[in-house]
């Protein structure tokens, strides 16, 4: 069954268009360019998919303010292109390359820049959205430090539209750092790698691992960059430079794959990794380190241990998401396992859309 | 029996005698909170001492539809726990046990009584502290943070509590007792737990908060410039932005901000000064030393006509001391004074500042600027003397200077809530569906409006309404105007 398409350029059009599905009961999906589409779970085909590619504008980017306004259909590296004019940038990192704005906040995606920027709920200053209803509304603000009200900007990141549509956003910017320094660093214990860089003052601003090698980024001033580098590369045996290693960055999984995202308590990462490799011995990893994710490219066969998994990696206070795999895979088994506080997450959902139209079977709330 | 007075009873027989408070003159020390415009007495306090009196309090005021409002140490400059005649003040004092302090995790476990302060002090011998920093640090409580999503000096670097909280244990408003997130990130799900942070005790009363503690940087320099006008500082504050530096606090005083220092605790500002900026920078020492001549110039070539820069803990100490005191020590210089919280884009600093002064002078008031430059939150301190009669001036000023901060892009609150006193503003900064949607949470958590009834929205939602929901066919499709699909 195809879904009937529909591109708003604006929004007080996509309000309409919503609107509309509610007069008819008609289930709505949610489309930006379709990088993390085989996120989430399996949705039901939608009565109309709406694309957010006609919302793309850049309302507004207040430089003096570090501040930028933009319409959801935007494509992040745009926004990077634009602020980076004025030497800055929104400090999210996610590999996906042609991925939306609304994409990414509703994906809650990140990347390795996270260990010091945190993810979209932490740069996300304001947002306006379209209920399944037409209703628009809007939360926070253009100011970086505002309390006003509740902060739906929150509750919409990471939803995978199931609350409403994403229209525009508003997000703190960062400098952009002048300089850059990489460490490689040969290691089976990441934690303790990490641990004797941070060890010496150190700061970096990603750190990950490949399974074989740490990589830790030293991003500054010219002279802190090389310092810090020089200090990191001493205390954990590695080696200084300027460029990335080749997949930095970039998913555990490849596209269309199967992957899953662990998470742990900051000091589980060498039981997070053991619990790992006795589940699935061949899995492929990519460890956040310093963040509490884990990022596993595994086989099909593996996926027969992911309940023995989600128990082990459960003392950790960790959970075991199915990020990407097939969809028949994901129909097969649970893609998010237990989720804490469930019960009032879903009468969150029955308030913002009582009919269910919202991205159905998209996410952990239907 | 009166629903308060049957809940009463039922507190009586199931807590000891002295957690429940029902002495008259005992009840009006709880009549506010730190905004002592607003009283009201409570009509029943409980002092909790664990999450079971919690959700026994809560369950009974479910049952018996009795309004309830959480409280911490009462510093709150909202009046975010003004108490309800009506109702019952559940004090979260007691409730001060630091559960854990795990550096490998990078995280504290606390109840909502621990004092904002001592959490560092726990975490201090483990390297690390928490971040957010209230200039009330010494007194006001975590829970307190975590409803108001308070912020603080360092938050220009660090971000609120709303950045620091992974966990939360709540006590709904049912009675019922959840838990959200927890020590790991990215918890699946809905964001509950950055949904509750910042509600004000609306949505239930959080029992428990999980935090994340940072390593302590390994050098830390505090820069105090002195100019002889306020738009001075407040050009360097722009310079130093602009050159890519991100200190973890840039603090603006005014010459009236600063005469109140100096007469409560003699920091020893430069005399003479118009403004002072206090810049602190932390981070990896390579870094902050670099930074530190790159503020001093930038200081310098605003005219700054003195640039100090703190040579040790106690001279950084007494620096900060000026700041933190400020609010209580304009006590010195006027009777009475309004503390204001208003937000603005940085760089409409100079032309607001200059709104602000013409206001004050056509009314015939002083004001006393502090605030958190980097991020434009200000602070202006209406000075008054009720005496004289200058209470409804000094108020106007105040709402004049909340309406300056919208009319250029900004908030009504930076850091210390909405509560009772900014109710009558949230109209100017949101519209009614605005409202309506953000309380839609406020049903899902407490439909029955027990949780801080009266705080944040003007017009309740009636939890069972649907306005603006339609039924039928659209007017546009019916019209033929818009056949889109």
């Amino acid at each position: 069954m195809s879904s009937d398409l529909a591109r708003p350029t604006s929004v007080e059009r996509l309000a309409e268009m919503l609107a509309m599905t509610e007069s008819d009961g008609r289930t709505v999906g949610i489309r930006g360019n379709g990088s993390k589409e085989r996120w989430g779970g399996v949705g039901v085909p939608p009565d109309v998919l709406v694309s957010t590619r006609g919302l793309d504008r850049i309302v507004e980017h207040a430089a003096g303010d570090l501040v930028i306004t933009v319409e959801a259909g935007a494509l992040l590296a745009e926004v990077q292109r634009t602020v980076g004019q004025a030497g800055q940038w929104l400090a999210l990192d996610p590999p996906e390359r042609s991925a939306t704005i609304g994409g990414v906040v509703s994906a809650a995606a990140s990347g390795p820049r996270r260990l010091r920027y945190g993810t979209p709920r932490d740069l996300l200053i304001g947002i306006t959205v379209v209920l399944a209803d037409g209703t628009v509304a809007k939360s926070g603000g253009k100011v970086v430090k505002n309390v006003a009200g509740y902060d739906l900007g929150k509750l919409f990141t990471g939803a995978f539209g199931t609350l409403g549509v994403i229209a525009e956003c508003t997000f703190r910017l960062h400098p952009k750092a002048a300089a850059r320094r990489v460490v490689r660093t040969d290691t089976d214990d990441p934690a303790g790698a990490l641990s004797a860089i941070r060890g010496t003052g150190a700061e970096p601003t990603a750190a990950e691992w490949d399974g074989v090698a740490l990589t830790t980024v030293f991003e500054s001033i010219e002279s802190a960059a090389a310092e810090q580098a020089d200090r990191a590369a001493q205390a954990a045996g590695g080696v200084a430079g300027t460029s990335l290693p080749p997949g930095f960055g970039e998913r555990a999984w490849a596209d269309g794959g199967v992957g899953l995202k662990l998470t742990h308590r900051l000091g589980g990462l060498r039981e997070a990794l053991a619990s790992l490799t006795a589940a699935m011995p061949g899995a492929g990893v990519r460890a956040y380190v310093g963040t509490g994710v884990v990022e596993a490219s595994v086989g099909a066969d593996d996926l027969a241990a992911l309940e023995s998994l989600r128990l082990s990696v459960a003392a950790l206070d960790g959970q075991v998401v199915v990020a990407s795999a097939t969809d028949q895979m994901k129909t097969d088994l649970d893609v998010w396992g237990p989720v804490r506080g469930l019960a009032v997450m879903q009468r969150i959902k029955e308030q913002f859309d009582p009919a269910g139209r919202m991205c159905p079977g998209r996410f952990v709330v239907a | 029996m009166d629903a308060l007075a049957q809940l009463t009873a039922d507190c009586a027989a199931r807590l000891k005698g002295e957690q429940v408070v029902t002495e008259p003159a005992q009840l009006r020390t709880y009549e506010c909170d730190g905004l002592s415009s607003y009283r009201s007495v409570p009509g029943l306090v409980i002092l909790a001492e664990s999450v079971a009196d919690v959700a026994y309090v809560v369950s009974r005021c479910a049952e018996l539809a009795v309004p309830f409002v959480a409280r911490g140490s009462g510093t709150g400059l909202s009046g975010g726990a003004l108490p309800r005649t009506d109702g019952v003040l559940v004090v979260t004092s007691r409730l001060n046990r630091i559960v854990d302090v795990d550096a490998s995790d990078e995280r504290a476990v606390v109840e909502p009584g621990v004092i904002n302060a001592h959490l560092t002090t726990a975490a201090a011998p483990h390297g690390h502290y928490y971040a957010p920093d209230p200039s009330s640090q010494q007194v006001c409580t975590i829970g307190g943070n975590v409803a108001e999503n308070s912020g603080g000096a360092h938050c220009l670097k660090y971000g609120f509590t709303a950045h620091h909280v992974t966990g939360l244990e709540v006590v709904m408003p049912d009675g019922s007792v959840e838990r959200f997130g927890g020590r790991a990130p990215d918890p699946v799900g809905y964001d509950v737990v950055g949904a509750v942070v910042g509600s004000e005790g609306t949505l239930g009363i959080v029992t428990e908060a999980t935090v994340r503690l940072l390593r302590a940087p390994e050098a830390v320099q505090t820069v105090l410039a002195a100019f002889h006008t306020i738009e001075a500082a407040g050009d360097a504050v722009s310079a130093i932005i602009s050159a890519g530096v991100l200190p973890a606090a840039i603090e603006l005083m005014d010459a009236l901000a600063i005469e109140a220092a100096e007469a409560a605790v003699r920091p020893g500002y430069p005399e003479g000064a118009g403004a002072v900026l206090i810049v602190e920078l932390d981070g990896p020492r390579c870094e902050v030393e670099a930074q530190l001549a790159d503020v001093e110039r930038l200081c310098l070539a605003a005219e700054a006509f003195e640039v100090r820069i703190a040579a040790d803990d106690s001279e950084r100490m007494l620096i900060w001391k000026g700041r933190k005191s400020a609010f209580a020590a304009v006590g010195r210089i006027s009777p009475d004074y309004i503390v204001q919280d208003g937000v603005i884009p940085r760089t409409a600093l100079a032309e607001v500042l200059r709104a602000i002064e013409a206001v004050a002078a056509a009314a015939g008031l002083r004001v006393a600027n502090v605030f958190h430059a980097g991020d434009g939150n200000l602070h202006p301190l209406v000075l008054f003397d009720e005496a004289k009669g200058e209470t409804e001036k000094a108020e106007d000023v105040s709402n004049r200077i909340i309406e300056l901060c919208l009319e250029h892009g900004g908030s009504i609150t930076g850091e210390h809530g909405v509560g009772h006193d900014k109710v009558v503003h949230m109209r100017k900064m949101f519209s009614a569906v605005d409202l309506d949607v953000m309380q839609m949470v406020r049903c899902a958590f407490d439909p029955a409006g027990i949780a801080n009834p009266g705080k944040i929205f003007p017009t309740p939602r009636l939890c069972g309404e649907r306005p603006g929901r339609r039924s039928g066919a659209h007017p546009l499709a019916e019209a033929g105007i818009a056949d889109v699909f």
